[in-house]
């Protein structure tokens, strides 16, 4: 058994309380995955819909990157080491 | 090629000549991915068939002195560095410590993916039928080859310019022309899988 430690006054400071920016999880285009490919690997892995697993895909084509996914740090870094296991290009980052 | 099957699976009838490439370009694929800092453990269990204690407390020192080494850096070869990429772009300490917990986990999945076409391939070509699973590991695997060849050659998203650009007498002319092969197989196999 053991005792309760004593309450404390904790030094909050205002920035500690701000919520943290949402972290992201981006895939690069190359020139390697088919886009068929890529399509299929947004739909299976994050279960979106063809419209706009298609429409992520042509992103990263044509804009280079995009974003597929946010949420906690965590969640990102699995997004990420899953689609690395599919040999999409992916990158974790938190928002700007 | 590849066409869905009653349940779920594909199937797709192979040649001989087509099952022996893909064998051939999947085993350097496993090749590559083999850790030469994680050597895979002997396949013979221990006398008498249960780990003793000495094994454990090996195991626990390997788990502490792997947390506190270095982090390891992105690959030096370049397909190794595109099949195991770094997960943060512009923070190495970020990138390395992702990679410290999860490299060698990625190269076993990949090898895994590479040891179920293995498995699944006719040895002489012919009819191969994969569950839907399989056919996921397929895809991974043939991803992984493509890779592979795709760095090797530099290709570029016009690849099939790249080849009538070549000279016929160039050595690269059939690897992009395996390359070419092995992306309308994905294809297909794509197709197959997604409704």
């Amino acid at each position: 058994m053991s005792v309760a430690p004593a309450e404390v006054d904790l030094p909050w400071s205002a920035d500690e309380v701000t919520p943290e920016k949402p972290w992201l999880t981006i895939v690069w285009n190359d020139p390697i995955n088919l886009m068929s490919y890529v399509t299929y690997v947004f739909e299976h892995v994050f279960g979106y819909p063809r419209p706009k697993a298609e429409k992520l895909m042509l992103d990263v084509h044509h804009k280079g990157k995009a974003v597929v996914a946010s949420g906690t740090r965590e969640a990102m870094e699995r997004n990420v080491e899953v689609l690395h296991g599919y040999g999409l290009w992916a990158t974790v980052r938190q928002d700007t | 090629m590849f066409r869905r099957t009653k349940g779920g699976g594909v199937s797709a009838w192979l040649s001989p000549g087509e099952a022996t490439l893909l064998r051939t370009l999947v085993v350097p694929v496993m090749e590559l991915l083999n850790d030469p800092a994680r050597p895979a453990p002997p396949a013979e269990p221990a006398p008498g068939g249960t780990a003793t204690s000495d094994d454990l407390f090996a195991d626990l020192e390997k788990m502490f002195n792997e947390a506190a080494a270095e982090p390891p850096e992105a690959p030096a070869d370049p397909v190794l560095a595109r099949l195991l990429p770094d997960a943060y772009q512009d923070d190495p300490e970020a990138a390395g410590e992702f990679r410290k917990y999860t490299e060698s986990s990625l190269r076993e999945a990949k090898k895994y993916f590479a040891q179920t076409l293995l498995e699944t391939l006719p040895p002489k070509g012919g009819r191969v039928k994969l569950t839907a699973e399989q056919a996921r590991d397929w895809l991974r695997a043939l991803n992984d080859v493509r890779l592979m060849f795709g760095v090797r050659l530099e290709v570029t998203e016009d690849f099939e310019e790249q080849l009538t650009s070549l000279d016929p007498k160039d050595p690269r002319v059939a690897a992009f022309q395996v390359y070419g092969w092995l992306g309308e197989v994905q294809e297909s196999l794509v197709r197959a899988i997604a409704r």
